[in-house]
């Protein structure tokens, strides 16, 4: 028969902050900078120049520790990760090795957990550190070349415990840190784009053995899909190995999503020795009762408390505090267009509705929502007022949605105004009952569906500038 | 001399500092590490009974900058460093991992 193997994983997520500046420097953290234009003499660890602490940094790691139940060190440094990689022009990178900002963390998961449906995470440390700059590979010349713009940007570094067992709980982690990250306005959290990293530990053992088998580290995944299928392969891969009676390396694996396997980068047998020692460059920090207390009460509702205030506050289905909530951008849209319109089923209407359907459609991410809160408010106004019908409305959101246009100002400018002269429309709608006498045989027949055709040929004939109430009243009268 | 440098961790040290050393100079090394340890284990003589361990030397915390953007495009300056350089960038030897 065969064996029952347990899947064991931990992560290491790496977030870059959405500070200004670097972590060390006054240098812009902006994307898109020609190369090495974002740079000064610490970035590019030119001998004599001294890093300082952007204050910033440490109240978002401090932000993100206390959102996931962290302890926070209150006497901490920096230490330096000695290696040398070109990306890395001081030859060490300043990190936290010996007292990191948080430990000793949790989030909770939903998970298929019988009893609670729940599941706790561990979270061993969250440390402070500086990114690497950018190698670009000339082919021509057989050298590399190298842009600082990313050296020194900072990050937060998220080590979890091995508690993850499946590739699900995996991905509902991710997204609970991601989702808390973004609530802080930490960090905007895009595998994509690099703004959030997760490398995976992972080992198997069988069904009940209390060791952890050996683990690898896979790095490179940069999607949600790409850690799922990373998992599932190096999973197979362990199994495999230990089935044919061979040993698992312990070793770093780069992921190639595209091939759906993954190789080895580097072993144990070389494995890095960092020699980490304090960096003597940067003063300890030490966190007051002030600053914890300051930081404490900028935090924001998180979701979970959200979702119970949006249920006794606006009174909307469950669902759709669920989806609304799921991110920061929309829960930040609906909320400021209540405040304006006051009308909330009518907000949420627009994002479960239409909103969810064009991101669907054109691939657009929650966070990357253009239109504004006073737009759409205008555009339930438009509606509550009769001034434009509902698939009027959609076609103006649906701009609106690219654009963030005003809609008064489209819908006058474009005249798509709903006709509300009475004698105008009373005149287009004798028209189409001239027009379709067989449809008004049917309905004098009995034949309900036959008054949609001819409210349907009446809105044609007025290019969609009618009120269908209107319409539809017009029509039984004069049928 | 307490301390003796055998040759494997004089091997070691020099792939991680990247060092390619002759015999002589891997010799030569032995010697000047072996006497900077002794030198260093004078510290272990003094009685640090009831000393707190410090992680700097001195007596000064919470060194801040504010998030402020004050550093503008310095990169020809910052590049005439550079033994080469192209495509406004710093040329270094092929390098991937």
């Amino acid at each position: 028969m065969a064996k029952e193997y347990e899947t064991v994983i931990g992560l290491e997520v790496h977030v870059e902050l959405a500070t200004k500046t670097k972590i060390f420097c006054g240098c812009s953290t902006e994307f898109g900078g020609a190369p090495n234009t974002h740079t000064c003499p610490v970035c590019t660890g030119m001998p004599g120049s001294l890093p300082v602490l952007n204050k910033k940094v440490l109240e978002y790691a401090i932000a993100v520790g206390l959102a996931t139940d962290c302890e926070i060190t209150r006497y901490g440094k920096f230490d330096r990760k000695n290696y040398f990689y070109p990306d890395n022009p001081q030859n060490y990178q300043i990190s936290q090795l010996y007292l990191p900002i948080c430990r000793n963390g949790s989030v909770e998961i939903e998970s298929n957990d019988a009893e609670t449906g729940k599941k706790k995470i561990g979270i061993h440390e969250i440390h402070m550190e500086e990114d690497a700059g950018k190698l670009v590979h000339d082919e021509w010349d057989d050298c590399s070349l190298v842009d600082y713009n990313r050296s020194g940007v900072p990050l937060i570094e998220i080590v979890s415990e091995p508690d993850m067992r499946s590739a699900e709980e995996v991905i509902a982690y991710l997204e609970k840190l991601r989702l808390i990250i973004q609530y802080l306005g930490a960090s905007d959290c895009k595998l994509q784009e690099g703004s959030m990293r997760a490398d995976v530990n992972l080992s198997v053992r069988e069904a009940g053995a209390k060791e952890f088998g050996t683990r690898t580290e896979m790095k490179n995944l940069n999607s949600f899909k790409a850690i799922a299928r990373a998992i599932e392969g190096e999973r197979e891969r362990q199994i495999d190995l230990l089935e044919e009676g061979k040993e698992v390396i312990q070793e770093t694996r780069r992921w190639d999503d595209a091939k759906g396997e993954s190789y080895a980068m580097r072993s144990k047998e070389d494995a890095q020795d960092y020699r980490y020692f304090p960096d003597p460059d940067l003063v300890p920090i030490v966190v007051s009762d002030e600053l914890l207390a300051q930081i404490r009460a900028k935090q924001p509702e998180f979701r979970s408390e959200k979702m119970l205030r949006y249920k006794e506050e606006y009174q909307i289905p469950d669902y759709d505090i669920d989806i609304i909530t799921g991110s920061k951008r929309m829960a930040d849209l609906f909320e400021e267009t209540v405040a304006i319109c006051k009308e909330p089923k009518k907000v949420s209407n627009w994002l479960m509705g239409e909103t969810l359907r064009l991101m669907k459609e054109k691939e657009v991410d929650a966070e990357k929502l253009c239109f504004s809160p006073a737009n759409l408010a205008k555009l339930i106004a438009l509606v509550d007022s009769k001034a434009i019908n509902g698939s009027v409305a959609k076609e103006v959101f649906e701009i609106m949605f690219e654009k963030d246009i005003d809609p008064e100002k489209y819908v006058e400018d474009k005249g798509l105004k709903t006709v509300n002269d009475e004698g105008a429309l009373r005149k287009t709608v004798e028209d189409v009952i001239a027009q379709n006498p067989q449809s008004v045989e049917d309905y004098r027949g009995g034949k309900e569906k036959a008054l949609g055709f001819l409210v349907g040929q009446t809105m044609k004939a007025m290019q969609g500038k009618a009120d269908p109430g209107m319409v539809n009243k017009l029509l039984k009268e004069l049928l | 001399m307490a301390n003796i440098i055998n040759d494997e961790t004089i091997e070691y040290v020099g792939i991680l500092a990247k060092l390619e050393l002759s015999e002589e100079e891997k010799e030569q090394a032995k010697k000047d590490m072996g006497r900077m340890l002794d030198y260093i284990d004078k510290l272990g003589e003094l009685n640090t009974d009831g000393v707190e361990p410090m992680s700097h030397v001195f007596p000064v915390q919470n060194v801040f900058r504010e998030d402020i953007v004050s550093n503008s495009d310095i990169r020809e300056e910052l590049l005439s460093n550079a033994p080469e350089q192209k495509d406004g960038m710093f040329v270094v030897p092929k390098t991937f991992e």
